[in-house]
């Protein structure tokens, strides 16, 4: 009963799990520690690509999707990927419409 | 002579005898059956990054027209608490991570305990949301007929903030903007918070059902989806921290 269901299924160990617990542990650290330091422009780009590295860690590991299929992974991929699309435009608008006048 | 007529008496009673009772016949593997599933929660989870996504963009639009209103309003957040519970999501991350290898490898109690740390880690951050919306409530800082513009205006009389920060009192106007931050603040969190409180629900639930050992014999794929979902609210939350506690703090 159990043969046909066994084969190919990745099961994520503990030790990964832990490893990933402590990089992110790690990351909330660094980040809280970067927001008292004045950095002008870059405090929110740093917040954020440390918050968008403790994300990708916890989707690639926690959520398996490194050991994934690669339907799921694309899909993955294209709907993050349309999510940008949409949010840089907005972004870009209204970045742009005061254009020169400040 | 392997010919029809073994085919015959075999067929009809092999199709349900070699597979287990949670194979639904429309699949044919269990494999199979685990990811259509899989891929289900993800088209999910791909909607809920569109929802959260249009409240983050209009964070940024509005943060960016308001900057000094939302950079007043985000200084009455407590970083304290928000990195406690930044650090409490995390290990439920991680403690609901194990209840899936749990799962997986047929732990029933490493299962059972798993499920159930994640259960009290959600209760706690959902306490530490508690503590710190009491204070918003007790300053008058929620959105409505009640709220007080005094810690924007008269920045000194808010002793606590202004030993912080020493901002600067903001004109009438901009000042007005704050009650805007605090509506995305609440919408923001709020959410969050809905999800979390479906999300404890439903843990309460599968700690129930695990117990019985229902997950622990080959059939875990609603443990592993739900998996998804928590994992998926903590990436929200650390998002929220960035965004609401963090980038305006220096």
């Amino acid at each position: 009963m159990s043969e046909p269901n066994e084969h190919a299924r990745h099961i994520v160990g503990p030790w990964v799990y832990l490893v990933i617990l402590l990089a992110l542990l790690l990351g909330t650290a660094l980040t809280v520690w970067a927001s008292y330091v004045d950095l002008g422009l870059w405090n929110p780009i740093i917040a954020l690509a440390i918050a968008t590295t403790k994300a990708v860690l916890v989707v690639l590991f926690f959520m398996h999707v490194w050991y994934s299929s690669k339907l799921t992974r694309l899909t993955i991929f294209s709907g993050i990927f349309m999510f940008l699309v949409l949010i840089s435009m907005t972004l870009t608008d209204y970045i742009s419409r005061a254009w020169g006048s400040w | 002579m392997p010919d029809s007529s073994e085919n015959a008496h075999g067929a009809a009673p092999a199709a349900h005898e070699e597979h287990p009772a949670y194979l639904r016949h429309h699949f044919n593997s269990v494999e199979q059956q685990a990811d259509a599933s899989n891929f289900a929660m993800w088209l999910f989870l791909l909607t809920e990054v569109m929802f959260f996504g249009g409240l983050f963009t209009a964070y940024l639009v509005y943060r960016n027209w308001y900057y000094p209103a939302f950079v007043s309003g985000s200084h009455q957040l407590n970083v304290v608490w928000g990195t406690t519970n930044t650090a409490v999501l995390i290990f439920s991350s991680f403690t609901m991570a194990m209840g899936v290898w749990c799962a997986q490898t047929r732990r029933r109690r490493g299962l059972v305990l798993s499920l159930a740390l994640t259960f009290i880690l959600g209760l706690s951050f959902l306490g530490i949301k508690t503590i710190e919306y009491r204070e918003k409530i007790e300053k008058h800082h929620v959105p409505g007929f009640h709220y007080s513009l005094q810690s924007f205006l008269d920045p000194q009389s808010d002793r606590e903030v202004y030993a912080e920060y020493h901002d600067k009192a903001l004109v009438p106007d901009m000042a007005r903007h704050t009650e805007l931050y605090f509506s995305l603040y609440f919408l923001m969190t709020g959410m969050h918070a809905l999800h979390m409180i479906i999300g404890i629900g439903i843990l309460g639930f599968m700690i129930l059902r695990a117990r019985a050992g229902a997950y622990t014999a080959g059939h875990e794929t609603f443990v592993v989806n739900f998996g998804l979902y928590w994992h998926f609210i903590d990436i929200v939350w650390i998002y929220l921290f960035a965004l609401l506690y963090l980038i305006s703090r220096h």
